[in-house]
This record gives structure tokens, C-alpha cells and sequence, in this order.
């Protein structure tokens, strides 16, 4: 079949919707499809907030038809997966045969593809490290010619965490993680502020924990949230609910200042004071927004940014300014985290560091972006980093100066793609494939 | 009891989904189509989905003779027979009309190839005395139109042939379920133009599963195209003519 066959003119957005960009897509369904295609970036479920996904005026090619699993060993749990399967189905027909994806994002969304090329940490990166420490071989397709490679060399290094730009992942073998059944024992607790909060972060032994923080409250009770830890069990839980869907763009009011505020402290009171323990299904302990189909359309037709950073251990004191930076400014949405990260990377470009990482969703006001690049300095001042799969707004000195990899990678996505065919909006627009 | 599924045309994604469903369902699938890699990926996808037995087997609508072979094999399975057709192929209509021997492929593709599987299986269903069978039709069969009467015609033959199977396979206890979709959005479809309300293939892969379980014998997916399709054959034929719907 003659390529032209294969694209079509599109509108799409990241999940921000914040960012659009129009331009040629394909959808190959099966693998040889794929091989025909000219080099153009790959979109998984485009599930990155920004424009990491985004290539206006150029071709993507949409890998969300090539999901299937391609083999599995049961004795060892190892799993050979297209690209554009989605991770929220791999747990959920794994997870009764014993196995789970090693490492889960917020979303189960998120395609294998997706999770290698941001190199994603879950809530058990303290002690998994990222998603792509757990692969161990992709097949990536550079100009329509698939190649295998394993952990060990350069370009595999710039693979895992490296944005799309050395190639199309295809396939890939990932060790999925021994779990005790498909159920969920969650202990969530009421922390009072921010202090405790990073103590109790710190005492925590659990396999999976998560703070969510409620970035609406000020003074004593700043930094105050919930922890919530987990660890999978076996046993029958209710089935989970079905999902909805959010039909349309909310009005202006729906996330207004008062409105959050008002739903933080309600769902901060949610727990009762001496805490609890729940047993929940696996998908709404790690997935608790994808039930809500859409729930990004909340935010209106402006859309949202989310904030994300990792500051190092030492600096925490930095993500309390933020914190009450975010506080006064009235824009924050109930949407907050607080996670502990452990040292583990997979790659050049990946985002996590040993220390703590806030995430933030804002309204895509005017207000918002000058708040966005306050925090941005804040971070770059306490030697951290931004995540490239949240971030809209940045600048490119800054990036560039917090990815201290970033060049010796940019070397290996030119052996891999030296015209520069893969690069999305993201790319140009933080200049990362700059030489030197 | 056990159920085996023969789906025809199990590289498209409509039938993708169908398998998928039918895999978490428990049953067993023998997969038949002309790319052989592409439908091993399926089959191993089907048993990480719960399929039982996932089975590959090359099958050509213009190739009678990779035919038997799938008659064979589905005697040879245990329980209730249950055959699905996806296959199907709509060449452009300016393409048929600059050449017009391209005719035969497209009836043999959408109607006479798979009609042949079934009148062959069809014994088979009879003697268990069970067993569904799912034409996958299509509302361009409901009625000529200019943009694409000859793959209509194909499908309005196999919607004509679909029910006089039924009437056939109800008198041993079996069924048949002519489906009709509208726009699906599938590698056929991408690029077309003037699409509108398009269906995902998982969920016209729920409608062909509750018709089954229902025995409905004619569904349209999504369900508003009966609407649809009743209003466009009321239009009188000395009116419908000047139309390019
Ligand atoms: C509600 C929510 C919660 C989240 N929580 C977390 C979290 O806890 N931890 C975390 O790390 N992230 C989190 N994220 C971010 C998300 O995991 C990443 O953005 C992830 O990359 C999304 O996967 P995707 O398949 O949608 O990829 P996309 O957003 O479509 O693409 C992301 C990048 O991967 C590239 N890419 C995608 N597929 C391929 C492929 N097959 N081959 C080559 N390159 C490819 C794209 O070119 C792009 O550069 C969250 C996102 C949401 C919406
Ligand atoms: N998409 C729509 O909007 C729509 C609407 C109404 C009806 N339909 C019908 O739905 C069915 C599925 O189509 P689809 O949309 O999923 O498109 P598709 O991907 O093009 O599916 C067509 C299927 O038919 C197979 N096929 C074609 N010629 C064949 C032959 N000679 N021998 C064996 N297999 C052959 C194809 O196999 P290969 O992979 O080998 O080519 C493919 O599996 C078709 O019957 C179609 O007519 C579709």
C-alpha cells in the first residue's frame, strides 16, 4: 500500500488541553504497517500534559492499534508487549495470574511506549525505581527497519526516558513484578502539615505510598494531606465501578478558588481522624482518575497545566515555598502530590532523582503561567528538575541545565535520527537536541 | 460447555475487538486470514486474554482451497461451533469504475468467499444441533448509492444469503445474526472522508455480543443507524436517485 494511504489531518491535544497541534497522522494496526511508515514521532494515549506528544505542522504516527501482548512466560513473568498496549490492561489481566506491571503511573492510560519514553516511576519508586529498569529489550523501529536492543548500551540508555527521539518502540520484554493477588490493603491517614508529612513519608515502609496534598491550605495547616500505602493482597473486593464520563467543557466556576477549597477540606476530613485500612480493587488504588472518562475536560476549554518537579532530599525546605507560593495564589486545583523518589533512572533523559516530588494541576488562567515559572526557578535554584511529561511552559536554558545528561543523549538521538524526523513540539521547543 | 469461535478476516480490527471479548469470555478461537504474523500476535494476545485455544490458520476469500482446512479444524474442537465473518474489501468506486474487473474480488471478498466457509460449515453446525453464526454486512448493503454500489451490492448479497442461512440453522437449534454497522473506525475507514458518529470497534464488538446472547437476527451498531437506514429506504426511488447521499 503507497504510504499516502495511511495519513489523515488531525487536531489533537495534550491531556493538558492546554496545547494543540494540527497535522498528519497514521494509525498503523499491525507491525508490518508500522515498517512502511517514513520516520515520524509516536503517540501513545497522550497521556503527557504538555507537548511531549505534539508535532504541529508534522506527522505522528498514532501507535494506540498496535496493544496486543505477544507473549508471556509464566514461570518467569516475563512479557513481551506492543508498544501501545495500555498498562491499565495489563494489570488488570495480569494481576490475577500473580503479575503486575513492575512500575504504574497515576493513569493506567499510559502505553508501554509511553511509560519507556518518559521512563515513568510509580508509587513504589522508592523501591522499584522507574518502568524503564524493568525492561529488558525493546524493538525499536528507526526508518522502517526494526532493531532489538537490551540494557547496556548507549542507545538504550537513550531510549529509556528519551522522549521518542531514537525510533519507534514496536515491542518490548518487561519483567513484570510477583504480586500477592489483584486487591489492594490501603492505609490512609490524615497528616496535619508539612513537617509531618515528610517524616511520615520517610518512616514509610509500605511497598506503594502516595501523599496527596491539599495546596489549598495555608499557615498551621500547610502541607497538610493524606498518606495513603498500599500493598497487594489476595481476596474478593466489590467489582470496580463502572466508569463515567465527563460529556463536555465545564464551566469557569466548576474548579473556581472556593469550590477547592471547599473539596479539599471535605476530602481531607474524608479519613477519619485515627485513619483507616481499605481494601480496594488494584485499579482504583493506582488509577483512582481513570474512572472519571475525560476528567480533563473539567478544567473548560483554556484547559490546565500540571506543575512537576523533584527537588534533591536535602532541599526539601524549597517545596514548602512552593507549597505556600501555590497556597496564596488561589489557583491550585485538588489535585496535588507529594511523593518520595528513590535514587533508580533507566536512562539519560529520566526524570526522578533521590528526594521529593510535588505535582500541582493549574487552571490554564493568565495567572498561571507567571506562577508556573516562579515555581520553575525555584526548582532549577534547589538543583532540581522538571518533568518533561507534565511540562508546557518551560524555558530551555532551564531544562537543559537540569538534565545533565542531556547532551551526551542528543549525540545518540542524531546517530539515530539525523535528520531529526522524531522531534515533537516538545523537542523544538526546549531546543533538547541541540549538539553540545 | 466449550465454544470455539472461526473468525474470518481476524486481522481487521472490528474483529481484533470481537476476539478480544470472546477470549475474556473463556472461549477458544481459531483465527483465519492471509497475514499469518500479524495473526499470531492475536492468537497470543487472545490466551493472555483468557482464550483457551487461539489457533492460526491462513485463509484466503479468492483461495477455495484454504477452505477445507478450516472445516477440518473446527470438526475437530469439542462443544458449540460458532463462526464469525469480518472479512470484506471496498475498493473505491472511481477505482472500480476505471477498472471493472475488480468487481469479482470485491463479491468474492465481502459475499461469495466467506459464503462458501459457511455453506460448508453449516452441516457441521446442523449435526450439534447448535452453534452461531455473525455476518458482519453493513448498512451500504441497505441500499445502492452512488458513492459505493458495488461493495453494497456485495453486502446486500450476503445480508440476502444471511437470512436464508437462518432460516436454515434455526430448525437444528443453531442462529445467525446479520450485523450492520455504520461507520467504524477501522483501517478502512481512516482516511475516508465525510465521516461521521464513528464507532469504536470494542464497542461494536459488545453489540455483535449481546446480540448473540439475545439472538437478535439483525442489528444495526451503533443502534441509531436503524433509523438511519429505515428513513434512507423510504425514499421513493424517482427522488432517492438525484440524491448523493
Ligand atoms: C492522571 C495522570 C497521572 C499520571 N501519573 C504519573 C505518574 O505517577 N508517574 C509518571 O511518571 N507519569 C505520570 N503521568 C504521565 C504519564 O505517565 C506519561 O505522560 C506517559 O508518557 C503517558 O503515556 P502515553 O502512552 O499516553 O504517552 P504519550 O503522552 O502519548 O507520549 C509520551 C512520550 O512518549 C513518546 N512515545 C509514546 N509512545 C511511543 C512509542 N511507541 N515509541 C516511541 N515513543 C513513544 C511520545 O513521542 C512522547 O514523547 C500521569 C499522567 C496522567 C494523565
Ligand atoms: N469500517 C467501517 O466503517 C465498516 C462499516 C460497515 C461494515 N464494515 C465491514 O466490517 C468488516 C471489517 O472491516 P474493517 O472495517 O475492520 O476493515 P478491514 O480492516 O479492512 O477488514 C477487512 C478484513 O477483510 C479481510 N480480507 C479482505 N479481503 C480478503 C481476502 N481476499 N481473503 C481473506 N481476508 C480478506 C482483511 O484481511 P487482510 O488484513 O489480509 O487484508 C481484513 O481482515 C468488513 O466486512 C467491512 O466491510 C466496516
Amino acid at each position: 500500500m503507497p504510504s499516502n494511504d495511511f495519513w489523515k489531518t488531525y487536531t489533537y491535544t495534550g491531556w493538558g488541553r492546554a496545547l494543540s497541534a494540527t497535522g498528519e497522522i497514521a494509525r498503523p494496526e499491525r507491525q508490518l504497517a508500522l515498517t512502511t511508515l517514513p520516520a515520524a514521532p509516536a503517540m501513545g494515549q497522550c497521556r503527557s500534559y504538555g507537548d511531549a506528544a505534539l508535532n504541529d505542522g508534522g506527522r505522528i504516527v498514532d501507535m494506540s492499534r498496535l496493544d496486543r501482548v505477544i507473549g508471556f512466560d509464566e514461570t518467569s513473568g516475563v512479557l513481551h508487549v506492543e508498544g501501545g498496549a495500555q498498562l491499565g490492561t495489563l494489570a488488570r489481566i495480569f494481576a490475577p495470574r500473580g503479575w503486575l506491571p513492575p512500575v504504574m503511573p497515576g493513569t493506567g492510560f499510559a502505553t508501554v511506549g509511553g511509560a519507556i519514553a518518559m521512563d515513568v516511576h510509580g508509587k513504589n519508586h522508592h523501591h522499584a525505581g522507574t518502568f524503564g529498569q524493568h525492561v529488558i529489550e525493546i524493538t525499536l523501529v528507526q526508518n522502517g527497519e526494526p532493531i532489538a536492543i537490551t540494557p547496556g548500551n548507549s542507545l538504550f540508555r537513550a531510549t529509556v526516558g528519551g522522549l521518542g527521539q531514537t525510533g519507534v518502540i514496536a515491542s518490548a520484554k518487561i519483567q513484570m513484578l510477583a504480586a500477592k493477588g489483584d486487591v489492594m490493603m490501603v492505609t490512609e491517614r490524615r497528616i496535619p502539615g508539612w513537617d509531618a508529612f515528610l517524616s511520615q513519608l520517610d518512616a514509610s515502609e509500605a511497598t506503594y505510598s502516595v501523599g496527596w496534598i491539599d495546596a489549598t491550605a495555608r499557615g498551621d495547616n500547610l502541607g497538610r494531606g493524606i498518606l495513603e500505602e498500599g500493598e497487594t493482597g489476595a481476596g474478593l473486593v466489590p467489582a470496580p465501578k463502572p466508569s463515567k464520563s465527563i460529556p463536555m467543557n465545564a464551566p469557569r466556576f466548576a474548579l473556581s478558588s472556593p469550590v477547592v477549597r471547599a473539596f479539599n477540606s471535605l476530602y481531607y476530613r474524608r479519613v477519619p481522624m485515627a485513619g483507616r485500612t481499605v481494601v480496594k480493587p488494584i485499579q482504583e488504588f493506582f488509577f483512582p482518575l481513570d474512572r472519571l472518562h475525560n476528567w480533563n475536560r473539567l478544567y473548560g476549554k483554556r484547559g490546565f497545566h500540571q506543575f512537576q518537579c523533584v527537588v534533591p532530599s536535602d532541599q526539601s525546605p524549597a517545596l514548602r515555598d512552593m507549597l505556600a507560593a501555590i497556597a496564596v495564589s488561589g489557583l491550585a486545583s485538588p489535585l496535588a502530590v507529594l511523593k518520595r523518589m528513590g535514587p533508580g533512572t533507566g536512562g539519560m533523559m529520566s526524570f526522578p532523582m533521590e528526594g521529593y516530588t510535588l505535582a500541582v494541576d493549574f487552571p490554564a488562567r493568565t495567572e498561571a503561567a507567571p506562577l508556573i515559572h516562579r515555581l520553575e526557578e525555584m526548582t532549577l535554584a534547589a538543583k532540581g528538575r522538571i518533568y518533561l511529561a507534565k511540562d508546557a511552559l518551560s524555558h530551555a536554558d532551564h531544562i537543559q541545565a537540569m538534565y545533565p545528561e542531556r547532551a551526551a543523549w542528543a549525540e545518540e538521538a542524531a546517530k539515530a535520527d539525523p535528520d531529526g524526523s522524531l522531534q515533537t513540539d516538545l523537542i523544538k521547543r526546549l531546543n533538547l537536541r541541540r549538539l553540545k | 460447555m466449550t465454544q470455539t469461535w472461526l473468525v474470518l478476516g481476524a486481522t481487521s480490527s472490528m474483529a481484533r475487538a470481537f476476539i478480544r471479548a470472546v477470549a475474556q469470555d473463556g472461549h477458544a478461537v481459531i483465527l483465519a486470514g492471509r497475514d499469518l504474523n500479524d495473526m499470531e500476535s492475536t492468537a497470543t494476545d487472545a490466551r493472555a486474554h483468557g482464550a483457551p485455544l487461539a489457533q492460526v490458520h491462513r485463509f484466503d476469500a479468492r483461495d477455495p482451497d484454504t477452505f477445507p482446512a478450516l472445516i477440518e479444524t473446527m470438526t475437530e474442537q469439542d462443544g458449540v461451533l460458532n463462526a464469525a465473518v469480518f472479512v470484506g474489501s471496498m475498493p473505491e468506486q472511481s477505482t472500480i469504475d476505471a477498472d471493472p474487473s475488480l468487481i469479482d474480488g470485491t463479491i468474492t471478498d465481502s459475499f461469495t468467499g466467506p459464503a462458501r466457509v459457511l455453506q460448508m460449515l453449516a452441516p457441521v453446525l446442523e449435526a450439534r444441533g447448535s452453534g452461531t453464526i455473525v455476518g458482519v454486512g453493513s448498512v451500504a448493503g441497505d441500499r445502492g448509492r452512488i458513492g459505493n454500489y458495488v461493495y453494497g451490492a456485495a453486502k446486500a448479497g450476503f445480508h440476502t444469503y444471511l437470512s436464508g442461512l437462518r432460516n436454515r440453522l434455526t430448525r437444528t437449534g443453531g442462529h445467525v445474526v446479520t450485523v450492520k454497522p455504520g461507520f467504524v473506525d477501522t483501517a478502512m475507514t481512516w482516511t475516508v472522508e465525510g465521516m461521521f458518529l464513528v464507532a469504536a470497534p470494542q464497542s461494536v464488538a459488545r453489540d455483535i455480543l449481546r446480540a448473540v446472547t439475545k439472538k437478535k437476527n439483525v442489528i444495526y451498531t451503533p443502534g441509531f443507524w436503524r433509523l438511519i437506514m429505515t428513513i434512507i429506504r423510504l425514499v421513493p426511488e424517482p427522488i432517492f436517485k438525484k440524491l448523493s447521499v
